[in-house]
């Protein structure tokens, strides 16, 4: 009736195949298991972005994918296109993820083709996107470890791979956690 | 966020122990019983209420996940007392895949055989347990009501189960 020791542990942990934001010499890396159709994934989003602001170069953003798909109807696709988007290059993907946090109620086939089009990746390349399996097997194992991790929902955070199970929207709280464990590892 | 038990909250069923069969209404015109399933490992969910809030996600998160439970051979099974037509309007407005069975009548009498009901405000409580095709509890959890306890521990569980305990051997065996 105890919680394994390995639950709420980042795995795997964080590596080059993922999407980050800031250099992985930084003394704190936060992850976020996000859905960009979840209303509260959406309310996080400028909270992350104050985080990385007052944290600077001593934190490294991960973002994996946990797109809830019965709930979210168009979540699944949105997480493929950023990815499809991904595919050219580390700064179309995070411009993608920013337009897609700051659009949520227009997330149709069509709007993520738009987004698309406009960072210079074709409307053609996102409409194959959602037909080959590549960026959905993607998609569908960030889902699959972030359950083994210990996500039980939208936005999860990790902070050098241990679950942060405090309230995300307490910016204050949180800003200290980043900060002891940015000690931690100086 | 539910309120907690009391001190006369029960001791969950212990694992090792044969889970006790039941029959329980899974829509107004359709019963659902354990035995169905034996043969094949079963993820009992027994949960307070339908649409509250951390309910809400914890049941959709299990909805998400329901091609790893068949890979494992598995069957979710969510139970709490809401009536069956509560539990067909809360799958509905989820688009929920997976059985929720009714505790109704008389209330709780399966949540209390599985020590996962709280008498002060009489409604099940947030466990989980993970029964092998046997019908054995080989893991069980017990959550707060507010805190959503994730799949983490029911899939290492569904792991650890041996061949024969998923029923993979289980047409030998029957002979």
């Amino acid at each position: 009736m105890t919680r394994e020791s390995a639950a709420g542990t980042l795995t795997p942990p964080v590596s080059d195949s993922d999407h980050a934001e800031g250099a992985s010499s930084a003394p704190v890396t936060l992850v976020e298991y996000g859905d960009y159709e979840c209303p509260s994934c959406g309310g996080a989003f400028p909270i992350v972005k104050e985080l990385q602001r007052k944290m600077g170069s001593d934190m490294r953003f991960v973002f994996r994918n946990f797109p809830l798909r019965e709930a979210h109807p168009h979540a699944l696709h949105a997480a493929i296109a950023a990815e499809a988007v991904g595919a050219h290059g580390a700064r179309k993907f995070w411009a993608m993820h920013d337009v897609l946090y700051e659009n949520q109620d227009a997330l149709t086939d069509a709007d993520l083709a738009g987004y698309a089009s406009a960072l210079g990746v074709s409307e053609a390349e996102i409409a194959n996107a959602f037909e080959v399996d590549a960026f959905a097997d993607r998609v569908r194992a960030d889902f699959r470890n972030g359950v083994r991790s210990g996500v039980n929902g939208t936005p999860t955070f990790f902070i050098n791979g241990v679950r942060y199970d405090g309230d995300w929207r307490d910016v204050t709280a949180f800003l200290g956690a980043l900060r002891s464990a940015a000690k931690v590892h100086a | 966020m539910a309120t907690n038990g009391s001190s006369k909250d029960r001791e969950l069923l212990p694992i090792g122990t044969q889970a006790p069969d039941f029959s329980l209404r899974a829509t107004p015109d359709q019963r659902v019983s354990l035995s169905d399933f034996r043969g094949q490992p079963v993820v009992l969910v027994f949960y307070p209420a339908d649409f509250s809030p951390v309910c809400g996600d914890q049941v959709a998160l299990y909805n998400e996940m329901l091609d790893e439970f068949s890979t494992a051979n598995a069957q979710i099974l969510g139970i709490s007392v809401d009536g069956a037509w509560c539990h067909l309007a809360f799958g509905k407005s989820r688009n929920l895949h997976f059985p929720l069975l009714s505790d109704f009548e008389p209330k709780g009498e399966v949540s209390k055989q599985y020590g996962a009901y709280h008498d002060d405000n009489g409604e099940s409580s947030r466990a989980l347990f993970v029964l092998d095709a046997g019908g054995i509890v080989r893991w069980n959890h017990l959550s707060p009501d507010g805190i959503n306890p994730g799949a983490d521990g029911i899939l290492r569980a569904l792991d650890a189960l041996t061949p024969e305990q998923r029923g993979a051997t289980r047409a030998a065996r029957a002979s």
